[in-house]
């Protein structure tokens, strides 16, 4: 078994990344304008990476599958991102937030990674205000803040309910910046199929051009992949429709360990599915559980009512309401983190408590709020003895100004007024913390090859706090590996062009044209979709919410059956050489086939319950936390990053110890 | 319900297209538009057929990538929506349902319902950001207070998702109002000064170049602009413009 060297400088947790900074290795400008980086991937991570290493020099080649590079899933994102700039004055600091986010992870993750990630956000409010993202701003013109779930400060900076978009189309100008000046040459409608390594070293891709089909070699001196995460895998998530795992599989068929794939996000406040024929789910940002409370009946009779519409929610009295959270976590209430809110909501629906026609939603409810602020307003307003309707419309003014554009999204998804019927919501996949192992350079187990943003492990642990990915995203991307890169291709400056017409782009290219022609002329008789739904199905069923060994092992069977039924049986209409979007639907199916049985594997072996994975095996047999999640920090405290062998089951676990130094490991309580 | 669609077929750029006529049963009401589209496609995938191709990705109004001219407007019937978050139940039972591609000469057909967005690219390239290197210590995010009315503003222009509605659904194939969007955006700001001049220049010269037509004030693109952009913004970047005209330096 070899040994993972994190590659962690030395020194005390607050200067480690200043010391290293100052001391890696950097490549003169003259040298660098011979350097090629390829970056796959165009969101947060991947759009910061390309513009700074653009800016530093690098010939960049970009990627993604997008028609543009502005649209990447990043831009998705709502409600904020955080930073230690304590413009609130509320006690907030590098630290803080360096551990939130340990704590926040159930103590997963890797200490010296997570505080360089709060020593960078400071700098990110900066950069981003610099290139004109127009965060939301107080009346006397200075950056206004809001709180986010898990943390006792106010430090999540945000632009309307679109700070996704809005930082994305801020690393998406600097991007186009160095298009126009030819420093990055950007490939829209490409899709990256393989990588291709000469030596040992990471040297170039195999992509598709989405409109011609065209098969293309691409080298580079080093490769950053920024593709995102893997959530698809479960076919119904939060995620954009061609979001996908094979980069990151790719490469790890190639030689980069995977790590923590069974840490992944199930987010609980989500628009539930309303049939057969649902695609994706939309997110309704945590911000809500801000001012929504979470419940559902008390009585099944009311449920059964509810659900044949013959009774309305505002029709149940408030002693027959089970305010579940609020009941089970009096401390936190409806403000628990994404994981303990989810599988509470689960909890109750499982028990049959579930509100709509699937079993599955239960309410967020705004009715208390809307009268609390109302009386407020009507107060303030000098308005003496005002009627309850005049309350509530004041009330809803105010809620109206707040989440006024997440209203109107649920009210065109559902058609219910969420002003006057609570909202119904169900927890959905949607963020990756697990993802290709990195060292403390972001480089991979491939030398050269390098992750960013979701789709490496570095800094989430076992549960993301809200309004963090993004900022891990530009961390990695304006701050991080420009810098760490450097290290490397310091090392390449005498290395020259890398050639493309070398056995190892043939290799390469002749299993991306096999595979592609396999799918073309198996000439099956089912649909891609039909087996991307039957692995969705048995993901969510086995290896969702709550988890158990042989549910697990159950599930991977099944996925192995899937996989050989979809080899056999698959039918993909079309050509190679033209646009085809079901060969491209196949491809990402055919990763996922593989990964899902893998991450079963991951989830198998973690014994424990921690943050987004919860194992019944593992959970408090007695005491006030009886029935929570049990972390195992004796036998699970690592991070389990595998080695490929040829067959997903047969993974090669390989352990990075997690050493805590400066923060304390404790059980997570929120009663 | 029942459905009757008229799609738009086209194998690639250089084909010639025609509408294709099929029949979708039991579609539910709750479904989205995009949702109708994959059961079309499932069914036309189970006959042994090619599906229908067509832009979509974060199916929740955001990224930009759906499109689709549906009976005649941009995004379909319904307001401040994309196709992606346009439902069925804005439909009827035994409806017949006109499917088109965005139609611009500077935005040509790829295949089917996907157009090539490329000439809105090009123009972002022009002068689409605020020249700012990353650096780590740009000055401090405070440092200089913008006015709350100025950033909601600059935000209200920053929340154009690029789709390509307004082009399609102008007589003139116009771009003003993809444009004067992320020029107004940077207008409003005081790190977006030092090159405001410039950038309106040049961005309006690619847009020229591209071949987008000119805007006659008809109004259609803020009605079918998914993310509500205002014409107000057209008309401040005819200022800035003419501003620029009369004073740039070069």
């Amino acid at each position: 078994m070899s040994k993972l060297d994190s590659k962690i400088p030395e020194g005390p947790l607050k200067d480690k990344w200043t010391n290293y900074k100052d001391h890696i290795d950097v490549v003169n400008p003259a040298n660098k304008r011979n350097i090629d980086v390829i970056v796959v991937g165009t969101g947060l991570a991947g759009g910061s990476a390309a513009a700074s290493l653009a800016e530093m020099g690098y010939n960049v080649k970009a990627f993604c599958y997008q028609d543009s590079p502005r649209r990447a899933h990043s831009i998705a994102a709502q409600g904020g991102i955080n930073a230690a700039k304590n413009y609130q004055n509320d006690g907030d600091s590098v630290y803080r937030l360096f551990y939130d986010t340990v704590k926040g992870g159930d103590y997963r993750a890797r200490e010296a990674n997570v505080y360089r990630l709060a020593e960078v956000s400071a700098n990110i409010i900066d950069q981003c205000v610099a290139q004109g993202v127009p965060f939301a701003r107080d009346y006397g013109g200075l950056l206004d803040n809001r709180s986010f779930g898990g943390v006792l400060v106010s430090r999540t900076f945000y632009a309307k309910g679109q700070t996704g978009q809005q930082l994305l189309l801020g690393a998406y100008s600097a991007m186009n910046r160095q298009i126009a000046k030819g420093k990055i040459a950007m490939h829209n409608r490409h899709e990256m199929l393989d990588l291709v390594i000469v030596d040992g070293k990471a040297r170039g891709i195999i992509a598709r051009n989405m409109i011609t089909g065209e098969i293309e070699r691409h080298s580079a001196h080093a490769v950053v992949i920024a593709s995102g995460g893997y959530g698809n895998v479960f076919y119904l998530s939060t995620n954009a429709m061609g979001s996908n795992a094979s980069a990151a599989w790719k490469i790890h068929k190639k030689g980069a360990y995977f790590a923590n794939a069974c840490y992944t996000q199930i987010h609980p406040t989500c628009i539930p599915r309303s049939g057969e024929h649902q695609s994706k789910l939309t997110l309704m940002s945590e911000s809500l559980r801000n001012d929504g409370r979470i419940w559902v009946p008390k009585k099944l009779e009311d449920v059964k009512a509810i659900r044949e519409k013959k009774i309305k929610p505002v029709q149940i009295a408030e002693q027959d309401r089970d305010y579940y959270l609020e009941r089970r976590y009096p401390a936190y209430g409806n403000l628990v983190p994404r994981d303990v809110a989810s599988r509470a909501a689960k909890e109750r629906c499982d028990a049959g408590y579930g509100v709509n026609a699937t079993g599955e939603a239960v309410f967020l409810d705004f009715a208390t709020a809307i009268e609390r602020y109302g009386k407020e307003k009507a107060m303030v307003s000098g308005i003496e003895n005002p009627s309850k309707e005049k309350i509530t419309e004041l009330g809803e003014a105010v809620i109206e100004a707040k989440y006024g554009n997440l209203f109107q999204m649920y009210e065109k998804i559902v058609n219910e007024n969420p002003y006057k019927t609570p909202m119904m919501i169900y927890p959905a996949v949607h963020y990756a913390m697990g993802g290709i192992w990195v060292d403390y350079n972001l480089m991979t187990t491939i030398p050269g090859c390098y992750a960013a943003g979701e789709a490496n492990f570095s800094d989430h642990g076992a549960n993301r706090l809200g309004a963090s990915a993004l900022m891990q995203g530009l961390a990695d991307g304006y701050f991080v590996l420009p810098y760490t890169i450097g290290a490397y291709l310091a090392k390449e400056i005498r290395t020259g062009k890398i050639p493309t017409n070398t056995p190892e782009f043939d290799a390469a290219e002749k299993g991306v044209r096999e595979q592609l022609e396999k799918l073309i002329n198996n000439k099956g008789k089912k649909s891609v979709d039909y087996f991307h739904k039957k692995l969705g199905k048995v993901m969510w069923d086995n290896v969702g919410m709550s988890r158990n060994a042989a549910g697990l092992k159950k599930a991977m069977d099944e996925i192995a059956q899937i996989r050989e039924e979809f080899w056999k049986d698959v039918f993909v209409p079309g050509e190679m050489n033209e646009l085809n979007p079901e060969l491209e639907k196949a491809t990402r199916v055919a990763d996922f086939l593989e990964f899902g049985e893998f991450f079963a594997v991951d989830a198998l072996h973690r014994n424990e319950s921690c943050g987004g994975h919860f194992r019944e095996e593992s959970v408090e047999m007695d005491g006030e936390q009886e029935g929570e999640a049990k972390r195992d920090d004796v036998n699970f405290r690592y991070v389990a990053a595998w080695e490929y062998t040829g067959n997903p089951r047969e993974a090669i676990l390989h352990k990075e110890e997690l050493t805590f130094n400066d923060i304390e490991l404790k059980q997570r309580s929120y009663k | 319900m029942n459905l009757t669609l008229k799609v738009w077929r086209q194998k690639n750029a250089k084909a010639k297209g025609a509408l294709e006529t099929y029949k979708l049963n039991d579609v539910s009401e709750h479904s989205s538009f995009l949702e109708m589209l994959d059961m079309l496609n499932e069914q036309l995938i189970n006959e042994g057929n090619e599906p229908v191709a067509f832009d979509h990705d974060c199916r929740e109004g955001i990224c930009g990538m759906c499109s689709l001219y549906i009976n005649g407007e941009a995004h379909g019937p319904d307001r401040a929506v994309t196709t992606c978050q346009l439902h069925m139940r804005m439909f009827k039972d035994g409806d017949t349902i006109y499917i088109e591609p965005w139609r611009a000469k500077a935005l040509p057909v790829i295949k089917d319902l996907i157009v090539d967005r490329s000439a809105l690219e090009r123009i972002q390239h022009a002068g689409g950001y605020i020249s700012v290197n990353t650096s780590g210590n740009t000055q401090d995010a405070n440092a200089i207070p913008i006015r709350k009315s100025d950033a909601d503003k600059a935000m209200d222009a920053a929340s154009c998702i690029g789709c390509g509605a307004c082009v399609a659904t102008c007589k003139n194939s116009s771009a003003m109002l993809f444009v004067a969007a992320k020029v107004s955006q940077f207008s409003y700001l005081p790190q977006g000064q030092v090159e405001r001049k410039e950038r309106v220049l040049n961005m309006v010269h690619q847009m020229d170049k591209e071949g987008f037509g000119n805007c006659t004030n008809t109004g259609a693109c803020e009605v079918e602009c998914p993310k509500g952009i205002s014409l107000e913004f057209i008309a401040r970047m005819n200022r800035e413009y003419f501003g620029a005209s009369i004073v740039a330096e070069n």
